[in-house]
């Protein structure tokens, strides 16, 4: 690694930058967020998503999730010829649905397919982030909400632990901690987020298949995106306002 | 994944709510049930069930006191639980709910029970001895007045009282089908009708638990039951059964009619993984018999002897067969995917804090709080009740 | 003021009523937290204490401060949209340090690493390159033939 002096004497300022943001600590400190100024979302591509389970490891490091829990995870769909041509026989057998794998939440990616028949898709899951989720409206004490910034988050020195937000979640997307007892979920990495850097699963995705959006920033790509693509959220007759953006989501996925 | 059919969400696997949270609707709804058959004396005037009047309220008292135990053992951080009273919030069923408790177990059940015994605490203050004397004299707040006077005006309040009762008995018991009824994530439990049969079934068992214990506390006491009014209840818990099956098949008839998407997976559980509760033990053992049993003595002149091993028969089937609803909404709304797309099974631990020693234990222990209660505050004419002594 | 004569004892039950009430009032304005309803129903406070949460992975902007070359190299390749720590891992600790070469991130595996995306699935979509390891390599490691920050064999990637 060869840094030449001139080098150095362009980039030490910029290093500042960015690190003025990683040791900043919280979002009243760091001078350069404003919580009115951003309303959070993401931006999942499925045909980009190879299901290699490099976003679950990484949130998994990022924010000490414990095993056997997911703040996110990838799904796999597998629909057979046979189930494309017989949609009525899918209907009537619960068990004979799209054929759909998590295996530890994907978390070492997938067994390889050897079926070549049918159509296969990797569909990434976390918290949505509704913007009228029932989980905040179901919590007894206020400990879970939805920060000014779009972000739902749990406070987890309030949360007395009744599981009742992990019922109401539509999603799948909350646990409770078995240390902690607490609820716990995706927190689309405030942590970083208030700081000028992505989340640990975007950083992770070598496909950019997964994006961080920024909904009030009119520079987001998201804003063309959404312009340009047809785009779904999940499970949209539950009306909760999800904000978590998927690019060409198959009908099958649950 | 062990137990896990077809596939679940990651954090779906493992149920979040256990048999305690199964044991909490049931003892609630003990309550509702129990006070609405004290109301049935005070306010609709059945003087035949009158000898229960008392007996109602004590239990009533007795499982209310005990419902919040089960929720304090299921909490993560139980030393929080102030909290839904310091900062609860509007929008949520379980946050209203603990004032809908608090303001039933002091504005309705308490005061209730307070005026109707005030006149023999009162006596009871002047003529015990000891730590007994000094518990009803705090009960009595300091007053001895229990002139004509006094006890009309306790009269009249507490009709005031039992008929505001009986909407806050409803309020109690329907909010608890209220926090299950409006989780639209979960189809097995969103429906508006989930308030309503919480509610009848609550009548039912609340009810049938009273007219069991009255029948085995007469019994233990070695006295003869008054069938005229075992009679009375088993008709009142006759038709509010045919109600509460009827509210509860409706609800099938129209899952069944419109088969969403959820059916197929719902119908796939009631037929696999819920069989022996729902449909066994809750319909066929909990429901149709017991309103076959209470029928038969409703069309058929029976002996005496007869109709009250019927009605003791018929009262234990109900309460398994309350509990096995309770268990079936609970338990079996969580044991599916809300993909649709698999199962996952309830493995009941034992010894731990949400396990079932706990749950029998929790069941058990308001019998031993009725106990207390029954002992000092008999619901019975006291054979040597004092006289009210002059100046004491 | 005869109607209050006999009922004595139910002001008395009220007024409990209201001791209790005010009871409850004073305790909950100490226990209350402070921050409590600054920006909604919720502890105003937990935002910040959740952004303080540190942070493992130090993202590739930061990376590039100091690795410029290695990142113009990786620009011009295939994996220009793969960032550093998706196959480094995380390395705030790396960058942070006052001297980083005293926490010198582990090279990754090859074996392990390359496969994990590029092993050929009937699930991946076509059009991502993907090969059966045991008979594209014979076994050879990964980085034999490609050069990781840029893989591609026709554009002069090879050793």
């Amino acid at each position: 690694m060869n840094i030449s002096r001139r080098q150095i004497m362009v980039l030490l300022p910029a290093a500042a930058i960015a690190w003025k943001y990683v040791l900043a600590g919280t979002p009243e400190e760091s001078p350069n967020y404003k919580m009115s100024d951003h309303w959070w979302s993401m931006l999942i591509d499925i045909p980009k998503c190879i299901g290699c389970g490099n976003c679950v490891r990484a949130c998994q490091t990022e924010n000490d999730v414990p095993d056997g829990y997911f703040r996110t995870w990838v799904e796999r769909y597998h629909v057979s010829d046979w189930k494309m041509e017989n949609p009525e026989v899918v209907m009537t057998n619960p068990m004979i649905a799209p054929e759909v794998i998590s295996p530890d939440g994907g978390k070492e990616g997938f067994p390889v397919a050897t079926d070549e028949s049918g159509k296969y898709f990797f569909v990434p899951k976390l918290c949505n982030h509704c913007a009228d989720s029932p989980c905040t409206q179901v919590c007894p004490v206020g400990a879970t909400f939805i920060s000014p910034d779009g972000v739902v988050l749990v406070d987890q020195k309030y949360c007395l632990g009744c599981a009742y937000c992990v019922q109401a979640c539509p999603y799948g997307c909350r646990y409770i901690h078995p240390e902690k007892k607490v609820a716990d979920k995706c927190t689309l990495c405030y942590h970083r987020i208030t700081k000028g850097l992505t989340t640990a699963c975007c950083e992770a995705c070598p496909t950019g298949a997964r994006q961080l959006a920024d909904l009030k920033n009119p520079k987001d790509p998201i804003h063309e995106f959404l312009k340009t693509h047809s785009v779904q959220v999940l499970k949209p007759q539950m009306a909760t306002g999800a904000k978590v953006y998927y690019n060409d989501l198959d009908g099958s996925v649950r | 994944m062990n137990g896990v059919e077809g596939f679940m969400y990651p954090n779906e696997v493992g149920l979040q709510w256990s048999v305690l949270i199964v044991l909490y609707p049931f003892i609630t709804g003990l309550v509702a049930g129990a006070f609405i058959l004290a109301s049935l004396v005070r306010i609709f005037r059945v003087e035949a069930i009158e000898p229960t009047y008392r007996l109602a309220l004590l239990t009533a008292l007795a499982f209310l006191l005990v419902a919040p135990l089960p929720l304090q053992l299921h909490l993560g951080h139980p030393e929080r639980s102030p909290e839904m009273y310091f900062t609860p919030h509007s929008t949520s069923a379980m946050a209203m709910f603990g004032y809908v408790y608090l303001w039933y177990l002091m504005a309705v059940l308490v005061l209730e029970i307070w005026l109707d015994y005030r006149r023999e605490i009162v006596l009871w203050s002047q003529s015990s001895k000891g730590l007994l004397r000094l518990v009803y004299k705090v009960m009595t707040l300091g007053s001895s007045n229990i002139s004509e006077r006094s006890l009309t005006i306790d009269n009249r309040v507490g009709w005031i009282v039992t008929l505001i009762g009986i909407p806050s008995a409803f309020l109690l018991h329907g909010y608890v089908g209220f926090i299950f009824g409006s989780i639209k994530a979960n189809p097995w439990w969103s429906s508006p009708l989930m308030p309503v049969v919480f509610i009848f079934s609550a009548m039912v068992s609340g009810i049938a638990g009273v007219m069991l214990l009255y029948m085995a506390i007469t019994k233990l006491r070695k006295l003869k039951i008054d069938v005229h009014c075992v009679d009375s209840i088993a008709m009142y818990l006759f038709y509010i059964f045919i109600i509460d099956f009827s509210l509860e098949m409706l609800d099938l008839i129209h899952r069944i009619y419109e088969a969403d998407e959820s059916f197929r997976s719902l119908n796939f559980m009631v037929h696999t993984q819920l069989y022996f509760s729902h449909i066994v033990v809750q319909i066929c053992l909990g429901t149709l018999t017991p309103i076959v049993l209470l029928g038969i003595t409703q069309v058929v002149k029976l002996p005496e002897i007869v109709r009250k091993r019927i009605y003791a028969v018929a009262g234990g089937l109900t309460l398994i067969g309350i509990f096995a609803m309770r268990w079936n909404v609970v338990i079996g709304g969580q044991l599916f995917s809300k993909s649709f797309l698999g199962y996952t099974t309830y493995k009941m631990s034992l010894v731990t804090r949400e396990g079932l020693l706990v749950a029998v234990f929790l069941t058990i222990l308001p019998l031993f709080f009725l106990w207390a209660l029954v002992k000092l505050l008999p619901p019975w004419p006291v054979k040597t009740l004092p006289e009210a002594a002059a100046g004491d | 003021m005869s109607v209050f004569k006999d009922a004595g004892h139910l002001f008395r039950f009220a007024g409990l009523f209201v001791l209790a009430f005010l009871v409850f009032l004073v305790v909950r304005h100490f226990v209350v937290p402070k921050s409590f309803g600054q920006y909604g129903h919720y502890r105003g406070a937990a935002m910040g204490e959740i952004a303080a949460h540190p942070i493992k992975f130090a993202g590739h902007d930061t990376c590039e401060t100091c690795h410029a070359d290695v990142a113009d190299v990786k620009k011009a390749g295939k994996h220009a949209h793969v960032n550093c720590e998706a196959c480094h891992g995380a390395q705030a600790q790396h960058a942070s340090a006052d001297d980083p070469s005293t926490v010198k991130p582990v090279l990754p595996d090859t074996a392990v690493l390359c496969a994990r995306c590029h092993t050929a699935s009937a699930a991946k979509p076509k059009s991502f390159p993907q090969v059966v390891p045991a008979d594209h390599s014979q076994g050879l490691a990964c980085n034999s033939c490609h050069k990781p920050h840029s893989p591609g064999m026709d554009a002069g990637g090879t050793k």
